[in-house]
C-alpha cells in the first residue's frame, strides 16, 4: 500500500503552561512511501519520528495535513480500520497469555461474517509464528522469553490480522548488540516475504542504512533529507544529515571559499566548485569563480575521504594511530576543526610510512562536502 | 561461615524478644487458657482441661448470633465493596478535570474517625422523639413507611451495618485500584485499540488481568478485616451488642473478657481460636481460589 503524507502537521499543547507556544512534533510533512518497501525514520531522539509514526497508526490525530493510504483518506479513519499492525519499542507483549495467545489476540477482536473459529485463530497465529520463527514457543508466557523472541512475538501479533502496513518503534534499541544485527537481518527478510510496506523508526543511522530501501531524516519535526540511504549519505542535503549519518562521523572543519580554491586554515585543499562562492545559489552567469569571491564555509570529510600522502593539501597534528585490523584509524587534531579529534580511516597498508608529529593528506573530492556557514545548507 | 552465625542472631535478638513477649507468648497463653477448664481469674487456678470451653462457646447463642452477623457482613460488604470501589477506580480514572477533587472526596471517610462516621450515621438513620432521621424522610418523600434502623427489625440493622462498612473500606480499595490501574502501562491499551478492541475485551482480557493481583490483595484483607469487625458495630449500636443482636465474633469475644458479663479468659479464649480457624480457612481457600486465576 503507497503511503502519502500532504502537509501532515502536529501541534501539542506546551507542558509548560506560561509558554503559550504549543510544541510542534511535526512540522508540514510531505513525502510518499512507495508500496513495498522497508522506510527508516531516522533522527535524533525527540524529533518527531515516533509521532509520524503515530500519526500514520492514527493513535495520534493530526492538527493540519492528510494521510492517505492508496487513494485513501484516512486522515479521519480511527485506528483500527486503517489495517496496520504496530509493534512497540517495549514490545507490549500481555504478560498474562501465552505466546499463542498474544498473537491470535487481534484475531479475536474480529466480529461479524470475519469471526474466526478457535482452529482458524490457531491456524493463523501458527502461520504468523513460523514467519518469524518462534512457533516452537506456542506454550511460553513473554516473561519466558528473551527479548529478541518477544520481538519476535510482537511482529508476529502485528502481522497476523495481515495489515497493509506495518509500523515498528524502535524495533532494535531493547535487543543487546549481536541480537540487533541478527533481527535486522530478520526484519529485512520479513517485509521481503510478505512485501508489506514497512515503517520503522530508529535513531541509529547504521540500522536505518542498512536495511532501508529509502530512509528519511527528521529533526525538530522537519524533514530534512529523503532518499535512498547510500544516496543521502553521499549528498547529503545540509550538515546536520551530514553530521547524523557515518560512523564514525563526517570531521567538519572550519573553511573559507577564495579564489576559486577551498581554504582550511591557511591551506587551499581543493578548487571550488563552479558557482560556490556566490552567496545566492543558481546565479552562475558570469560570476562563477570570481577571483575576489570570498565566502565562509564548514567543511565536512568524511573519515574514509584522506588519503595520507607526503604531499597532500592538508596538514594535521598526529595524536596517535589506532590499528583496528582491516583498517586503521588516525587520530588528530587542527585548530580549524569544530570537534575535539579528527578521525581519519584508511586501509592499514598505508599508515606505514606515517611517523612525526603531522601528517600530510589529500583528500578525496567525492567525499568532502561543503556547506554554507551561515544556512549550513549544502553548497 | 558457621562460626559467624551468633552474629546475626545477636541482630535478631530485640525483635525476636520483642515478638516472644508480646506475639507468641501470648498466643500460646490463649492455646492454654482454651483448654484449661473452670479457670478463675480470682484465684488463678483451673479445675482440669478439655473441650468443655470450646463445646460452651459453640452452643452459647449469642456466639451462634455473633458468628451469623459476622458472616452476613463478610459476605454482604467484601465483594460489594470491592466492586464498588473497581467501578468508581474506571470512573476516576477515565475523566480528567476534577480527578483530583474526586480523589480527595472519596477518599474523606478513609481520615475520618469512625465514631464520628458513626455519629454521622446516626443523624442519618436513628429515630428519636424529634426527629425520624434523614433516611427516613427520604423515604416518607417516596411514600414510605418509617422504618427504625437502629433499634429495629434485623434487616434494617444489618442494612446500616453493612452500609457503614462498605462505605467506610471503600477509600482504602479506591486508592489501590486507582493506582493499580495507572500502572497499567498506556502502551498495553494503544496496541489493544490499534486492533480494534471492543472496550468490555479490553477490560476483561487486558486491564482486569493486569490488576488482578491487587483486587486478589484487597479481598483477602478485606475478608480479614470484615471477620474482625467490632468497633464499627460499637459506633452504631452502643456496646451492648448482643442486646441489639448486633455483636460479632471479636466483640463475643472482647464481652467475655471485659464486658459486663465478662470475666471468662477460658470461653473468650475459646472463641478466639474459633475466630482464627475461620479466617485461616477462608484465606487458605482465597489462595487456592486465587493460584487459578490471578496472573503472574
Amino acid at each position: 500500500m503507497k503511503i502519502t503524507l500532504e502537509h501532515l502537521t502536529k501541534r501539542f499543547p506546551n507542558r509548560n503552561k506560561k509558554i503559550k507556544e504549543d510544541v510542534i512534533a511535526a512540522s508540514d510533512l510531505t513525502f510518499e512511501i512507495p508500496d513495498g518497501k522497508l522506510i527508516g525514520l531516522l533522527g535524533p531522539s525527540g524529533c518527531g519520528k515516533s509521532t509520524t509514526l503515530n500519526l500514520i497508526s492514527g493513535l495520534e490525530t493530526p492538527t493540519e495535513g492528510r494521510i492517505y493510504f492508496g487513494d485513501n483518506d484516512v486522515t479521519d479513519v480511527p485506528p483500527e480500520n486503517r489495517g496496520v499492525g504496530l509493534v512497540f519499542q517495549n514490545y507490549a507483549l500481555y504478560p498474562h497469555l501465552t505466546v499463542e495467545d498474544n498473537i491470535a489476540f487481534p484475531l479475536g477482536n474480529l466480529r461479524g461474517k470475519d469471526k474466526l473459529t478457535k482452529e482458524q485463530m490457531h491456524e493463523r497465529a501458527l502461520e504468523a509464528a513460523k514467519l518469524v520463527q518462534i512457533d516452537t514457543l506456542m506454550e511460553r508466557k513473554p516473561n519466558e522469553l528473551s527479548g529478541g523472541q518477544q520481538q519476535r512475538v510482537a511482529i508476529a501479533r502485528a502481522l497476523v490480522k495481515m495489515p497493509s502496513v506495518l509500523l515498528l518503534d524502535e524495533p532494535l534499541s531493547n535487543l543487546d548488540a549481536r541480537l540487533r544485527l541478527q533481527t535486522r537481518e530478520e526484519l529485512s527478510r520479513i517485509q521481503h516475504e510478505t512485501g508489506i510496506t514497512t515503517i520503522f523508526v530508529t535513531h541509529d543511522q547504521e540500522e536505518a542504512m542498512s536495511i532501508s530501501d529509502m530512509i528519511v531524516v527528521m529533526k525538530e519535526g522537519v524533514i530534512h533529507q529523503i532518499g535512498k540511504p547510500q544516496e543521502v549519505y553521499d549528498h547529503p542535503g545540509n550538515l546536520f544529515v551530514a553530521k547524523f549519518l557515518g560512523t564514525p562521523p563526517i570531521n567538519v572543519f572550519e573553511g573559507e571559499i577564495r579564489d576559486g580554491k577551498v581554504y582550511i586554515g591557511d591551506e587551499a585543499v581543493l578548487d571550488a566548485p563552479n558557482g560556490s562562492a556566490n552567496a545566492t545559489p543558481g546565479n552562475t552567469d558570469g560570476a562563477s569563480a570570481d577571483a575576489d569571491s570570498y565566502r565562509k564555509i564548514y567543511v565536512g570529510i568524511r573519515p574514509e575521504g584522506f588519503i595520507p600522502d607526503e604531499n597532500g593539501a592538508l596538514t594535521v597534528k598526529l595524536n596517535k594511530i589506532e590499528v583496528m585490523g582491516r583498517d586503521t584509524s588516525i587520530v588528530a587534531e587542527h585548530p580549524a576543526f569544530t570537534g575535539t579529534t579528527i578521525r581519519a580511516i584508511v586501509p592499514s597498508e598505508d599508515v606505514e610510512g606515517i611517523t612525526g608529529e603531522t601528517v600530510r593528506f589529500s583528500l578525496k573530492p567525492k567525499k568532502v562536502h561543503l556547506f554554507d556557514h551561515e544556512t549550513e545548507e549544502t553548497i | 561461615m558457621k562460626q559467624k552465625n551468633y552474629k546475626g542472631w545477636l541482630y535478631l535478638l530485640p525483635a525476636i524478644v520483642f515478638l516472644g513477649v508480646f506475639m507468641v507468648y501470648p498466643l500460646i497463653d490463649v492455646i492454654i487458657y482454651s483448654f484449661e477448664e473452670g479457670y478463675s481469674f480470682v484465684t488463678q487456678k483451673s479445675t482440669g482441661t478439655g473441650l468443655y470451653n470450646f463445646q460452651y462457646v459453640l452452643h452459647d447463642t449469642y456466639f451462634v448470633q455473633a458468628l451469623r452477623n459476622t458472616f452476613i457482613i463478610v459476605i454482604i460488604t467484601v465483594p460489594v465493596s470491592t466492586g464498588l470501589a473497581l467501578l468508581i477506580s474506571l470512573a476516576l480514572s477515565s475523566v480528567k478535570p476534577l480527578r483530583n477533587a474526586f480523589q480527595t472526596i472519596y477518599f474523606l471517610p478513609y481520615v475520618t474517625n469512625t465514631l464520628a462516621v458513626g455519629l454521622v450515621f446516626m443523624v442519618l438513620f436513628k429515630k428519636t422523639e424529634y426527629t425520624d432521621g434523614m433516611v427516613n424522610l427520604l423515604i416518607h418523600l417516596f411514600g414510605g413507611k418509617t422504618v427504625d434502623f437502629i433499634d429495629g427489625p434485623y434487616w434494617a440493622k444489618m442494612f446500616v451495618m453493612c452500609l457503614y462498612t462498605v462505605w467506610i473500606v471503600l477509600p482504602f480499595k479506591i486508592l489501590i485500584l486507582t493506582s493499580a490501574l495507572a500502572s497499567v502501562k498506556e502502551d498495553y491499551y494503544k496496541a489493544a485499540r490499534v486492533d480494534g478492541t471492543r472496550p468490555s475485551r479490553i477490560f476483561f482480557k487486558i486491564t482486569l488481568p493486569m490488576i488482578s493481583p491487587m483486587i486478589f490483595y484487597l479481598v483477602i484483607t478485606g475478608f480479614i478485616g470484615a471477620f474482625k469487625a467490632y468497633s464499627d458495630e460499637v459506633a452504631l449500636f452502643g456496646t451492648d451488642l448482643n442486646s441489639a443482636g448486633m455483636n460479632t465474633m471479636v466483640g463475643y469475644v472482647y464481652d467475655m473478657l471485659y464486658g459486663n458479663s465478662g470475666g471468662y479468659p477460658s470461653f473468650a479464649s475459646a472463641a478466639a481460636l474459633i475466630l482464627f480457624a475461620v479466617v485461616f480457612t477462608i484465606t487458605c481457600i482465597n489462595l487456592m481460589v486465587s493460584r487459578n486465576k490471578i496472573h503472574y
